[in-house]
């Protein structure tokens, strides 16, 4: 079964964890300054990145927090896990692949 | 020979959740009789009342049925004026107490969790799944286990786990 690390409870079976989609999307601070074309890029347009991709996940049979991971989308591997509000790790301090 | 699992209602039960942060934290210990658990996972008790960690701004607080009013009582007056949400839960769900020899492994039957006394020692108290159903367990002693289910889900629970354990009723 695949483990995924809860930044407050460690490592936890995948079936207590709900996606949450792409992680660090900001909201634009003033939505009615934008034109259609910009909020429309902000609300469907997602990165769906072959390789390493920021999401969100939720461990919603555990503490119930959401918090980030970065994962592989070709191996599913999950590189690390970090709270909500911190910035996205550094590339080079991440793991190369699955041990 | 003794069951392999023994698998009996807990006590009528008064429930609680909190929400609360550093202030509100501080607050509850008195009113408890105890600090509420920092750390991840774990329970705290006090005499009859335990507080157990599920996440890091919620407990479940359990209690005896008579004790109750007299508990809500004194915490909702400790925390008078701090941000918190204190929400009576006790009809919400109902209690198990899970015991014997083989009561890992029947858990194992429907939950992935490590039972190994080191990953998961007593003490300790968490929100996870039980084949289908989302449960609330907390182990109580090496062979003993708390299992905390929604009302609705405690006949799946209760018969999930009779028949998980009758595989280990050995000859």
């Amino acid at each position: 079964m695949l483990l995924i690390d809860c930044p407050y409870c460690g490592q936890r079976p995948e079936i207590e964890f709900a996606y949450g989609g792409e992680a660090h999307l900001a909201r634009p601070p003033d939505p009615s300054a934008l034109s259609d074309e910009q909020w429309a890029e902000y609300l469907y347009m997602r990165s769906n990145p072959k390789g390493r991709h920021a999401e969100r996940w939720r461990h919603v049979h555990g503490c119930g927090r959401f918090f980030n991971a970065v994962r592989d989308t070709v191996s599913d591997f999950f590189v690390t896990t970090y709270k909500v509000g911190a910035a996205r790790p550094d590339a080079a301090a991440m793991p190369k692949a699955a041990e | 020979m003794p069951d392999a699992v023994t698998l009996a209602p807990a006590a009528p039960s008064a429930r609680f959740t909190l929400r609360a942060r550093a202030a509100a934290i501080a607050a509850a210990a008195a009113p408890l009789g105890t600090g509420l658990p920092e750390v991840a996972c774990r329970a705290a008790t006090a005499g009859v009342v335990a507080a157990l960690w599920l996440g890091p701004d919620e407990w479940l607080l359990l209690a005896p049925e008579a004790e109750g009013p007299a508990l809500a009582a004194r915490l909702a007056a400790a925390l008078d004026g701090l941000p918190h949400a204190l929400v009576d839960v006790g009809h919400r769900q109902g209690g198990l107490l899970l015991g014997g020899p083989a009561a890992t492994e029947a858990l194992n039957a429907g939950c992935p969790l490590d039972f190994d006394p080191d990953a998961f020692p007593i003490g300790m108290c968490t929100r996870t799944v039980l084949a289908k159903a989302e449960i609330v367990l907390w182990r109580l002693g090496a062979e003993s286990f708390r299992v905390e289910a929604a009302r609705s889900f405690m006949p799946y629970v209760r018969q999930f786990l009779e028949e998980a354990g009758r595989a280990f009723a050995a000859a």
